[in-house]
């Protein structure tokens, strides 16, 4: 499904990694570790196609990921550094309004069932100004849920996460990888899920 | 999808609606500025008025045009519209089409109280209106892709002027030509089709090189 091959990473004048290949098939789940600066989240980039690799390709189905454009985007949902919800709206507006984006729209009833799901519950009025660091990141898994999508690049999606928080994206890993779904997740934290196809990818600085 | 972009920019819009207020006084007392400068002499103003009133609709649109992917840069919903699985063409029109509603009507629609003040006629004031209607979305759509080419780098608002100035001349002397026509009795037309010609071609491609600045300033 997706094949890394040879992947090169140069970020200004210095090369975060090279040679880097890794395989992924349905129900597969890839951690990457490594300290701050070892081009973790430029990997997840890539393999998102926002950052073009320097050398090697990506491949999802067979086919290069730039060649796939808009079709391979309705197969990924990345969640990045960045919450990529506006302050001016409510929890519950951004939630509809990036779903209409993304081309699955959502009603009233159904996008507060999915906040709920994400603990949001009775805070789905609030501007997103006005929501904890933790509740904002609620809201981007709350955006895995509505898209239903096979790959899921999560970028350190465990930060400011309570435990009951980090429970509930763990529970909802498991779920996707058994429906054999695919999840890349750079993370500090130890994961200790249990699924079958687990690799982890170091990267050293 | 388009439906929901332009919905969601004219809604943070009305959200932060100072920001399209201060464009549309910034027109105005850019404008009034010259009949105080310059002195009551209808002959001088008149004559003066389409470029006054252009060039102060080319400064206003320009101070708009820093919002159109900043914040959306900032907090990371940009990067996620890349993502979508929709056309970012369509993306980028939505927003310049939101982009153009907030903050160039309202210029268009206080532009012929501005050339009364400057003391254009009836037939002045209708073209004047006519061009900036056709040459306002110009303006948006270049300036798009200067924003795009600029985004979350320092001292981007000299920059953008800098690289979007320039490219704003053609759209600019049609302009003015159309409502000088009027002032000496010719024929406007000729003006107003080839600004209708330059709306259609950068509505065509500008937003293709936008796509493409964006795509490399998400990098």
């Amino acid at each position: 499904m997706l094949d890394a091959t040879n992947l090169e990473c140069v970020r200004g004048n210095r090369r975060l990694f090279k040679n880097m290949s890794f395989s992924m098939r349905p129900g597969d789940l890839v951690q990457l570790i490594g300290p701050n600066g070892s081009g973790k989240t430029s990997l997840i980039r890539m393999l998102c196609g926002l950052l073009p690799p320097t050398s090697g390709e990506i491949r999802w189905r067979g086919t290069r990921i730039s060649a796939l454009g808009e079709e391979y985007y309705s197969a990924v949902t990345y969640l990045g550094h960045r919450h990529g919800a506006k302050d001016e709206f409510t929890a519950l507006e951004n939630l509809r309004v990036s779903s209409g984006l993304s081309g699955c729209e959502i009603t009233h009833e159904q996008a507060m069932d999915m906040l709920t799901r994400v603990g949001l519950n009775g805070r789905e009025n609030l501007a997103a100004r006005l929501l904890s660091e933790g509740q904002r990141r609620r809201l981007g898994l709350a955006r895995l849920l509505v898209r239903q999508t096979s790959l899921w690049l999560l970028d350190e999606v465990l930060t400011s996460l309570d435990e009951a928080g980090a429970e509930s994206i763990k529970l909802l890993m498991v779920e996707h990888l058994d429906k054999g779904g695919m999840a890349v997740v750079a993370t500090h934290q130890e994961l200790d899920l249990s699924v079958n196809n687990f690799q982890r990818i170091e990267l050293a600085s | 999808m388009f439906r929901w972009i332009v919905w969601r920019d004219l809604m943070l819009a009305w959200r932060r609606r100072t920001d399209a207020l201060s464009t549309l006084f910034f027109f105005m007392i850019v404008v009034s500025l010259f009949p105080l400068s310059i002195g009551p002499e209808t002959q001088v103003l008149r004559s003066i008025a389409p470029g006054v009133v252009w060039v102060a609709a080319l400064l206003a649109s320009m101070l708009s045009l820093g919002r159109l992917f900043a914040s959306d840069y900032v907090d990371g919903t940009l990067e996620q519209m890349l993502l979508t699985p929709q056309p970012l063409y369509l993306i980028v029109l939505g927003k310049v089409l939101a982009q153009w509603v907030v903050s160039g009507i309202p210029l268009i629609l206080i532009s012929p109280l501005l050339g009364v003040q400057l003391g254009l006629s009836h037939q002045s004031l209708l073209v004047l209106a006519a061009s900036l209607l056709l040459g306002i979305p110009v303006l948006n759509l270049i300036g798009s892709i200067g924003t795009a080419l600029t985004l979350g780098l320092r001292g981007s608002g000299v920059l953008l002027s800098l690289l979007v100035l320039p490219l704003c001349i053609p759209t600019l002397i049609f302009g003015t030509g159309a409502v000088e026509a009027t002032l000496i009795s010719a024929n406007p037309e000729a003006n107003i089709y080839v600004l209708g010609a330059v709306f259609v071609l950068t509505m065509v491609f500008a937003p293709w090189a936008t796509c493409a600045a964006l795509r490399i300033s998400l990098e």
